[in-house]
């Protein structure tokens, strides 16, 4: 593998994804992508007594899934790495607790699937790992919880305002096999265009996706035309909108390839969502339930996937400050 | 290179508005049923044989037990979304806005989760509400 700048690497052997697996909430599950995902939980508790628990018990019956997909046992896998919106990313160190395999947490905030991909995708090149497990998680309620106001709060939510997403994906990442590969990974710079709305995290993040795929392109030499997909994590309808001016005032074409997870996993209309779907979760079963498989089938063969994170916290935008945002790009072949 | 200001007009064009006349509708007409009904239970209870005094604070009572009711099985959050500041505004959301975390903080256990943050919402209003109520009493006893 090389350094092409730009924070991107390219891999000479390319790391494959060897199995993965998306389990959501049932809200998710009734949203347009619902009948992909491996598993649809119909117990918001995923019967347990706490949504922390719940969001944890969601994480780890996907890794198991995906475990079992590929036919690994946790002693099969060299590392894990994981991490979620909870603090301490808690969610993942439960998860994880019992399996036995040595852990990285990450955190990334909602870009947290790419970043671990990433890193996973680096140990695998470098020779030091067979088998990286990559995982991530996020909750709606466990969110809400620490984020913004208790469940059963009666206020309003503005337009902008995305809907934190149930579910969880996870991955083995390992050589060789029938693929998808990962044949380059961006890392991304922290950007912060001054938004201090938490309420419009897809307008914080915009500029720090739009940016990683233009380091990528430039680094690469590639534009929308090689990709099927170009996909951000969760900018949500507003910020997928503001991407799309941005990526036009910079005179990129997306060639109708763009299109972004947050906006695709709940039905605006009929959800009652807002600006679409949000969390760790929500790229991750995206990923995992969508992408991958529909990669596998043959109908998408160059996908581009760059999940975006805001690295804020509730004290710091009370504080004034604004929100600081994050995409890593992690750019898969069939 | 985009300037934070120059972003912050992109973004103005794509976030889009709150429906102004929308919310201010729903909340007119909830907050008046709200009310009418406070005045429908007033005239109960003084019909009843209540002081005016007494109909008055059984009013609010009921409004806080009701809309405490509703939070706790789960659909005042749903009427509140639809309401806005009809169901926020009136003694209703201060009911709401106390139960709500009283309920969802229970899994920490009932002192340091419910006890503890029972007025994480609610808190603010009571701390300045009382501020400024004994500011306007003062104002009110030196000009009197």
């Amino acid at each position: 593998m090389y350094n092409a700048g730009n924070g991107t690497i390219i891999f000479d052997k390319k790391p494959s994804v060897l199995s993965f697996s998306a389990v959501v909430g049932k809200k998710e599950g009734a949203g347009p992508y619902g009948k992909y995902f491996d598993q649809v939980e119909e117990d918001a508790h995923f019967g347990q007594e706490t949504w922390e628990k719940a969001e944890s018990e969601n994480l780890r019956r996907s890794i198991d899934l995906t475990l079992q997909k590929g036919g690994f046992k946790a002693e099969d896998i060299d590392f894990s790495i994981s991490g979620d919106l909870l603090n301490q990313c808690t969610s993942s160190g439960y998860a994880l607790r019992s399996l036995g395999i040595p852990f990285l947490g990450v955190y990334g905030a909602c870009s947290t699937m790419a970043e671990s991909m990433l890193l996973g995708s680096l140990i695998i090149n470098g020779g030091g790992a067979k088998r990286v497990l990559c995982s991530t998680s996020s909750n709606f309620c466990s969110a809400e919880r620490q984020f913004r106001m208790p469940l059963e709060y009666g206020g309003q939510r503005t337009p902008s305002a995305q809907w934190t997403v149930t579910g969880s994906g996870s991955v083995v990442l390992g050589n060789g096999g029938a693929g998808p590969f990962i044949d380059s990974v961006s890392c991304g710079k922290i950007v912060d265009m001054g938004i201090k709305d938490a309420a419009n995290m897809g307008a914080a993040m915009a500029p720090a996706f739009t940016d990683t795929v233009k380091k990528h392109f430039e680094a690469t030499g590639r534009d929308f035309s090689y990709y099927d997909l170009v996909v951000s994590g969760d900018l949500g309808i507003v910020g997928m909108d503001i991407a799309n001016d941005l990526f036009s005032r910079d005179g990129i074409k997306t060639l109708g390839k763009y299109n972004d997870c947050g906006a695709m996993i709940f039905d605006k209309e009929t959800q009652d969502t807002h600006a679409g779907g949000s969390g760790c979760g929500c790229s991750a079963s995206m990923l995992c339930g969508y992408i991958l498989p529909e990669m596998k089938k043959g109908n998408l063969r160059h996908v581009l996937f760059a999940a975006t994170g805001a690295l804020m916290s509730p004290t710091f935008t009370m504080q004034g400050e604004s929100i600081p945002s994050i995409s890593h790009a992690i750019s898969l072949e069939a | 290179m985009l300037t934070k200001k120059e972003y912050s007009k992109i973004v103005e064009k794509h976030s889009g508005k709150s429906p102004v006349i929308k919310d201010t509708l729903r909340a007119f007409f909830v907050g008046g049923f709200i009310c009418t009904l406070g005045e429908f239970l007033k005239k109960s209870y003084l019909s009843f044989g209540l002081s005016e005094e007494i109909a008055g604070t059984t009013v609010s009572i009921t409004l806080i037990f009701i809309a405490s009711v509703l939070t706790v099985i789960g659909v005042f959050d749903r009427i509140g979304q639809f309401a806005g500041a009809g169901t926020l505004v009136p003694i209703t959301g201060f009911s709401n806005a106390v139960t709500s975390p009283a309920i969802e903080f229970k899994t920490e256990g009932l002192v340091p989760g419910t006890a503890a943050k029972i007025f994480t919402v609610a808190g603010p209003v009571i701390v300045y509400g009382t501020l400024s109520s004994v500011i306007a009493g003062l104002i009110y006893f030196f000009i009197k």
